[in-house]
């Protein structure tokens, strides 16, 4: 039975934590141990969640967490799962929650190392699309036009001028056993990827889009809706893969403007229409592959 | 569990384990502090259909009865529940 409002454990395992007001971030974590439960050993990287999760001696995960190196989330993952399996455990999932940096720039090394060993973990990124933790520098994951304070917007350049690597499709590239992109702006479908993760044996990627509203220029209140709003105007995808082939869950009728979407944003404030044509159109060229090649 | 507030603080390096390890859960400070609107829940317009306790990202929102109650120990006032209500039941009031 997929799960909901109604099923999902009343639990709580990630609570009174220092994330900023509205943080799409720890959003994701708190649901993601809802459904995994307090057998699941967190691995966290440095980025927001350990920052704000660990403030010795308060502690805001009630179930086993740890912070590894930044590049360690899924050597450390691989650690704890032989580890534990070592002792005769079998009833736990080893779970990491990386940001964007974590995961794209400097964690990808040992992930792709993990994937390739098939270790049986979760993966989840949560993609907040710049550095947030640190005070918003650009990552391989911060979309084009957007400013942050390595790529500033000035009269010359405006914003970041390279495109958000594709993670989820690198990460598929492995053949992975199961791998998914989700969004924050829709709860039930990113906890039913989660649940369906941890039924799956071997490594599992969850790429959720977690809104920042510090980092992204928007009102605290904002978080969830432009997670939404940016399923909707197509600027991101809600899709998996299994079984060697990608499958789309949702697919917009008609898109939203993207450009509302953009201007909402103090990070975009700055883009001309020129830009946002720019944008609309790697969006175009995005959907046209994916009604290709998706099912 | 669902880490919850302690009454023991420690508040010197004798109080505090060697090891780089604590107890899981263990919370010492609130955070109604970082608000200055606190969201109320009109339970006479509440349907309990959980938007606002799936959404919220401090989980501060609970069950209770059939509808939702909120933590306020730990709600920093973000407004996300007000925004996701689709019938109006939830409004932000000045802390005084």
């Amino acid at each position: 039975m997929a799960l909901n409002a109604k099923t999902l454990s009343d639990e709580e395992y990630f609570y009174g934590h220092k994330a900023c007001a509205g943080c799409g971030g720890s959003l994701a974590v708190r649901m993601a141990l809802k459904v995994l439960g307090e057998n699941s050993v967190a691995v966290l990287p440095a980025g927001c969640m350990s920052a704000v999760g660990f403030n010795f001696p308060q502690l805001c995960f009630s179930n086993n967490a740890i912070i590894s190196t930044f590049a360690g989330t899924a050597s450390m993952l691989t650690g704890i799962e032989a580890g534990l399996r070592a002792q005769g455990i079998t009833d736990f999932h080893a779970v990491g929650f990386a940001g964007d940096g974590g995961t794209a720039d400097i964690g990808i090394q040992a992930l792709s190392g993990a994937i390739d060993r098939n270790d049986n973990i979760i993966y989840i990124c949560y993609d907040n699309e710049a550095y947030m933790n640190t005070g918003i520098q650009k990552s391989s994951l911060t979309p084009f036009g957007a400013r942050t304070t390595t790529t500033p917007a000035g009269e010359n350049i405006r914003g970041n001028l390279r495109p958000k690597k594709n993670m989820f499709e690198i990460v598929a590239a492995h053949d992975i056993p199961y791998a998914a992109t989700a969004s924050i702006g829709y709860i039930d479908d990113f906890i039913n990827k989660v649940e369906k993760a941890s039924k799956i044996n071997g490594t599992k990627y969850i790429h959720v889009i977690a809104p920042c509203p510090t980092g992204w220029g928007v009102a605290t209140d904002e978080t969830v809706d432009i997670a939404k709003e940016v399923v909707d105007c197509g600027l991101w995808y809600l899709a998996e893969y299994e079984d060697g082939g990608y499958k789309l869950n949702y697919r917009p009728k008609k898109f939203t403007d993207a450009a509302d979407y953009l201007k909402r944003q103090g990070r975009f404030k700055h883009l001309t229409d020129d830009d946002i044509d720019i944008i609309k159109a790697s969006r175009d060229k995005k959907w046209a592959y994916i009604d290709k090649n998706f099912k | 569990m669902k880490p919850y507030l302690r009454d023991k603080i420690p508040v010197g390096f004798e109080e505090i384990p060697d090891a780089p390890a604590y107890e899981a859960g263990y919370l010492v400070t609130k955070n109604a502090g970082w608000r200055n609107k606190r969201p109320v829940i009109n339970s006479q317009k509440c349907v309990g259909c959980l938007r606002c306790y799936m959404y919220c990202p401090d989980g501060v929102i609970y069950k209770k009865d059939g509808k939702v109650d909120i933590d306020y120990d730990f709600c920093k006032g973000c407004e996300i529940c007000r925004k996701v209500c689709k019938i109006g039941a939830i409004e932000m009031e000045a802390e005084k």
